[in-house]
């Protein structure tokens, strides 16, 4: 744990031209990643701000212009170093405040614990940031015993910082510079803090030397939009650096819209770019600042412009944008003739769920059918079960196309159904009363099972009760409009399952209402005799549904498959292929029935065998 | 396997520092390092997980520090997540610009499954500039490249995006290694993933599902309680032989190779000590690596046959035939029916209703609607969204008989009488009916005719991936280009196609018939199967040339219609 003091700057326009800067400093206090080297700091999101948290973005800068800025203890009022700040409220390029400070101040270090903090200055120039970024620095005591190696660095820094203002000079329409404070040596940790233009406003009103704020709202006020952010350490490199600071400093202007500048001196500060160089820069993945397209026809041009570079991340950028910065009727008013933004909008509020503006934009659009299934797809976040009811039923009302309104509809019922089965079966269970029950107990519950399941269940479970029931097979029939066939598929293999023989012999034949005949079947016969092996039906069941399959040469492979021999038998015999019946004899077992049937067969002279 | 697993193993990633690796779901991170860092790719959901995890950090007090890589490359999106839930600065975030994985020698993955999703059924182009990247790498490490054919809204996109690209950067002089490159959308060709694979690697990827080139095969596989992950290449000798071949033919294959091995075994029978020397140093470990090989691909086959028995295959692949084919329709829905009816697999009963749909342009709306109610109420009515997002996709779509009825026909409506005109739009329906599928399977001759025997040990086309039946309209197309070498004559083609076709010429021509002339890129968006893959590898070997195949994902039906299932939260 250490101390380390940042400094801010009076604000004021009267700083310039002044020859020494005075700053005022407050004590940040941060975590220590490494104890054993002080060489190395690692910062904490949290610190103290004279007693209040607050948070910083913490920045690392690979910075090409660095001067050290000794603590000098001339004017600061407390704190352990400084730091100058840029004053954003006066709209003035750093730069030029270094020009006219050249130096900082530094108190003396006296209310910090480590007695007081080297901080160096970074500038740095950027092609198109006017961000600026606070650096430091690594944790070395600062005492002015030391003055040899201060003295040099004091010469350095001023090196530095002139040649800075040489280029400052040379290059005045540039006003986008970044100062940043930096610790030596080059490797250990740095950071820079990003101010905004809020924070400064607050202090502007301060006078020219000003103490460190003590109430604390003012402070906590001019930090509210700071944030501190770390990198992992050993991993600095600089172009890293450099593309993070840039997804960064996007952010903050996000979040720091500079509403009042003058428009003159507005231009100063925002390079100047089109909708189409921003996309253009939004494409190579740059930082840009969209938040200066106010005018709808400009950040309509950015959308139009990121559509044709036919880049959806870039399409999504710029509509987050325009969902953040548009009145939302006005948004969907123009999305409707820009189909492809339009599909983005609707992704990207699928995928970050923003439901109720979803179903806003889809009622305005009017699709109202995907606004139903948009609200009906919620039922499946639901886990229980009569909320989900509840929810299914409140769906009943919703514009769905009328055949999905039916299909929601048994959607709802069905849930009602499976709850008051589940319930009543679940006790049935436990009472132990029921035979079926405790002879195959369930595997599972019913609730969310689909129709055919429900059916099939009821058919397993409670197959002879009267139509009157909820779980009588008939009832889920008749009230699910199930058609014949479905119901006689199920029926069958449930009864099969259970070795029901006789329910399945009486699907075929008994029952009046089905109206079928001993030789008819909604399913043709060799998938009744498939349904019934699997559920294992003995061959003398299944001879019977095998003599009845049409196809004779179907009948013969399934008979042979399953050892129905009197099937085989006389079918070669109608056949009259006295070949096969003679190869099929050596697959019968000997002495048995239906060799002695062969047998008979092939003596019988009546017959007139084709070969 | 995960394309991570490929790339960097447990142990690389620990020689790095890294202690534990989890996996991001939603839960409470057990960690306890001072370090996370996640490797993700750049989905909003997972973003809001990792501020779920720093924000309970944030809660009671713990200093970690958080960094995420997205891969391949950071959406502002999820940086406007980070932003939103306030971790934005705690966060620091880093891009890894993976673009390809190469599965094998001929094949490179960009394993983005989600691309299908995305770009298709969502209308997201987010992925495309991935695509063009890919591409550009390809381009700058091995171009230039002569030509560039393409087809598909996508494809285009992409070419343009990775045009400005080179437009943008540098050309370096560098010798041309790739000939033609060939762009094309999944959405061309629907038919082809939909249909049953049954060459044996794309047998392996349905039934086993094979993931970045590697297959676990369970317990049933192997005979023995263990699963074994088994890496399917061309390194892998004895699959490298069988991996394109129909599936009827592997059996013979292998026991022809079983036969050898165990002569190769038995040579020492009778050796002295030297010679045994030789053999155990030499040959031994060669012979048991490919006995091992042998055994596993055996057992494969086995699994293969079981489960395909079981489940009529048989059946399921003529009604597909018949599709393909257009003929015995009302076969195949009745078929179709009582699959759904029977509640067999709800996955093959929508993949056969999808084909039914492709290949007769839609259903007709009596039987969309019996279908689409019996499948909802086999399967679950939340197969609504299902049906939606089908519908969106044109996957599963009703046809719009009434609607589309021409100007002439209402006008011989109102000259007769109503039966009639019941007739004759009976009869105009049946026209409109007459689907793209069917004139591109005519145009492009992709349905060869039936009545000869097709030996499918001797393949004398491309349609021996599936049995001799049909020849993919993927690959066909590509034949066609390349032989044509651009579009003229497919006009007719194209058309039905929805069009986005195009051919350039590039900078550089090689020397017409250099080897690298001959090798083209085949450049998949929304995934291709690796029938497709054998198909290329025919015609490759058939033409002349060398196909490589760059694919956002190996993909077979059950994941092209996972993608779209709507029954999920």
């Amino acid at each position: 744990m250490g101390v380390l003091t940042k400094a801010l700057a009076p604000p004021t326009g009267e700083l310039l031209g002044m020859t020494d800067v005075v700053f005022f400093a407050e004590t940040i206090e941060f975590h220590d990643g490494d104890e054993k080297n002080h060489e190395r700091l690692v910062f904490t999101d949290k610190y103290q701000v004279n007693g209040r948290k607050s948070r910083k973005h913490l920045h690392v800068n690979a910075d090409p212009f660095r001067a050290v800025w000794p603590g000098g203890g001339s004017a600061a009022t407390r704190g352990g170093a400084v730091s100058p700040l840029r004053e954003e409220g006066s709209r003035r390029p750093p730069s030029k405040k270094n020009q006219s400070g050249g130096r900082g101040a530094t108190a003396g270090g006296r209310g910090a614990t480590a007695g007081g903090v080297v901080c160096t200055v970074e500038m740095m120039r950027s092609k198109a940031d006017e961000e600026e970024y606070w650096h430091s620095s690594k944790f070395k005591a600062f005492t002015f015993e030391d003055e040899d190696e201060e003295l040099s660095r004091l010469k350095e820094s001023k090196q530095a910082v002139n040649s800075i203002r040489q280029l400052v000079e040379e290059d005045d329409d540039d006003d986008t510079e970044k100062v940043s404070w930096s610790g030596e040596p080059v490797g250990s940790i740095s950071w820079s803090i990003k101010e905004m233009a809020g924070s400064n406003q607050k202090i502007d009103r301060e006078p020219a030397f000003p103490r460190i704020p003590t109430e604390p709202s003012t402070l906590n006020k001019s930090h509210s939009g700071l944030s501190l952010s770390s990198l992992f350490r050993g991993k600095a490199k600089s172009e890293n650096f450099q593309s993070f600071s840039d997804a960064f400093s996007d952010s903050v202007r996000i979040y720091a819209p500079e509403l009042r500048k003058p428009k003159s001196e507005y231009k100063d500060y925002v390079c100047d770019w089109s909708p189409e160089e921003t996309v253009q820069r939004l494409l190579q993945g740059k930082a840009v600042s969209l938040e200066k397209f106010r005018s709808l026809q400009d950040k309509l041009l950015l959308l139009d412009f990121a559509v044709a570079a036919h880049d959806g991340n870039v399409i999504t950028a710029v509509l987050i944008h325009l969902k953040r910065s548009l009145r939302k009727e006005v948004l969907f008013r123009e999305l409707q003739s820009r189909q492809t933004a339009l599909r983005h909008f609707i992704h990207y509020l699928t995928e970050s769920r923003e439901q109720k503006l979803l179903l806003e934009l889809l009622r305005a659009l009017g699709r109202t059918e995907d606004m139903a299934l948009l609200q009906y797809k919620e039922h499946l976040i639901i886990t229980d079960e009569n909320n989900k009811r509840d929810f299914l039923k409140s769906c009943l009302s919703l514009p769905f196309s009328a055949e999905d309104s039916t299909h929601v509809q048994d959607h709802y019922t069905l849930l009602e159904r499976q709850i008051i089965v589940e319930a009543a079966d679940r006790q049935a269970e436990r009472g132990g009363k029921v035979d079926i029950f405790q002879k195959f107990p369930r595997k599972a519950s019913i609730l969310n099972m689909p129709l055919i399941t429900t059916l099939y269940y009821c058919c397993f479970y409670h197959y002879g009760e009267p139509e009157g029931t909820f779980s009588s097979p008939l009832n889920v029939r008749r009230t699910f409009k199930i058609s014949e066939k479905q119901y006689f598929v199920t029926a069958l293999a449930a009864r099969a399952k259970l070795k029901a023989w006789s329910d399945v012999d009486a699907l075929f034949t008994g029952r009046n209402w089905l109206g079928f005949t001993r030789k008819k079947s909604p399913l043709s016969f060799h998938r009744v005799v498939d349904v019934l092996q699997r559920n294992s039906a003995p061959t003398q069941v299944l001879q019977d549904y095998v003599a009845l399959i049409d196809d004779a040469e179907l009948r013969i492979s399934l008979a042979q498959k399953l050892k129905c021999h009197d099937i085989v038998i006389s079918t070669f015999r109608d056949m009259k292929d006295r070949q096969m019946l003679v190869a099929y004899r050596g697959k019968v077992e000997p002495g048995s029935a239906p060799e002695r049937k062969i047998d008979d067969l092939l003596n019988n002279q009546q017959i007139r065998w084709k070969n | 396997m995960s394309p991570l697993d490929r790339i960097a193993n447990m142990s690389t990633l620990k020689q790095h520092d890294i202690v534990k690796l989890y996996k991001v779901e939603y839960k409470a991170t057990v960690s306890l390092s001072d370090q996370l860092c996640f490797l993700i790719r750049p989905r909003i959901q997972t973003v809001k997980w990792i501020c779920d995890v720093v924000n309970a950090d944030k809660a009671v007090g713990r200093f970690r520090r958080y960094k995420i890589i997205f891969t391949p490359q950071r959406f502002f999106a999820c940086e406007a997540v980070l932003e939103e839930e306030g971790v934005f600065g705690d966060v620091t975030t880093d891009e890894w610009a993976f673009y390809l994985l190469p599965l094998d020698d001929d094949i490179l993955s960009m394993e983005l499954p989600e691309f299908f999703h995305d770009n298709f059924l969502a209308g997201d182009q987010r992925w495309l500039r991935t695509v063009g990247g890919a591409l550009h790498l390809l381009h700058s490490v091995y171009g230039p490249f002569s030509k560039l054919y393409g087809i598909g809204s996508c494809s285009q996109m992409t070419y343009e995006w990775w045009r400005e690209q080179v437009e943008q950067g540098e050309q370096g002089a560098r010798p041309a290694e790739i000939g033609s490159v060939f762009l094309i959308d999944r959405d061309v060709d629907f038919v082809t993933p939909l249909c049953s694979q049954v060459v044996y690697e794309g047998l392996l990827d349905d039934i086993f599902r094979i993931k970045c080139g590697c297959v676990e095969f369970g317990p049933d596989v192997t005979s023995s309680d263990r699963s074994v992950k088994v890496m399917l290449n061309s390194q892998d000798k004895v699959f490298n032989e069988i991996r394109n071949e129909h599936f009827s033919n592997v059996f013979g294959f292998l026991s022809q190779k079983a036969r050898n091995l165990q002569t190769a075994y038995d040579k020492r029978q009778g050796m002295d000590i030297k010679q045994m020397k030789t053999f155990v140093s030499e040959e031994l470990k060669g012979l048991k690596q490919e006995h091992r090989l042998l055994s596993l691909h055996i057992g494969a086959s086995e699994s293969i046959m079981k489960k395909k028995t079981k489940q009529d295959f048989q059946e399921l692949l003529q009604r597909e035939h018949c599709l393909l084919e257009g003929f015995e329709i009302r076969e195949s829905i009745s078929f179709i029916e009582e699959h759904i009816n029977r509640q067999i697999s709800m996955m093959e009963s929508l993949r056969m209703l999808c084909l039914l749909s492709i290949t007769e342009n839609g259903l007709l709306p009596k039987d969309y609607r019996s279908l689409k109610t019996q499948y909802l109420q086999s399967y679950g009515f939340d197969h609504l969204l299902t049906f939606s997002n089908l519908r969106q996709l044109g996957l599963l779509v009703e046809q719009q008989g009434a609607e589309t009825l021409t100007v002439m026909e209402s006008k011989v409506g109102k000259l007769v009488n109503d039966k009639t005109a019941g007739k004759i739009t009976d009869a105009f329906s049946s026209l409109a009916r007459r689907s793209h599928f069917r004139a591109l399977s005519r145009k492009l001759n992709l349905v060869p005719k039936s009545d000869e025997e097709y030996d499918l040990r001797v393949p004398k086309d491309m349609a021996y991936i599936f049995s001799g039946a049909y020849v993919p309209l993927s690959c066909r197309l590509i034949e066609q280009v390349l032989e044509r070498d651009g579009w003229a004559g497919l006009e007719d083609v194209t058309r039905l196609l929805n069009g986005h076709e195009f051919a350039v010429t590039g900078g550089s021509r090689a020397e017409p018939n250099s080897d690298a002339q001959r090798l083209v890129l085949v450049l998949f968006l929304g995934g291709c199967t690796f029938s497709e893959i054998s198909a290329l590898r025919f015609l490759g070997r058939a033409k002349g040339y060398k196909f490589i195949v760059v694919t956002t994902a190996v993909t077979n039906s059950s994941r092209l219609l996972e993608a779209l299932l709507g029954n999920h939260a």
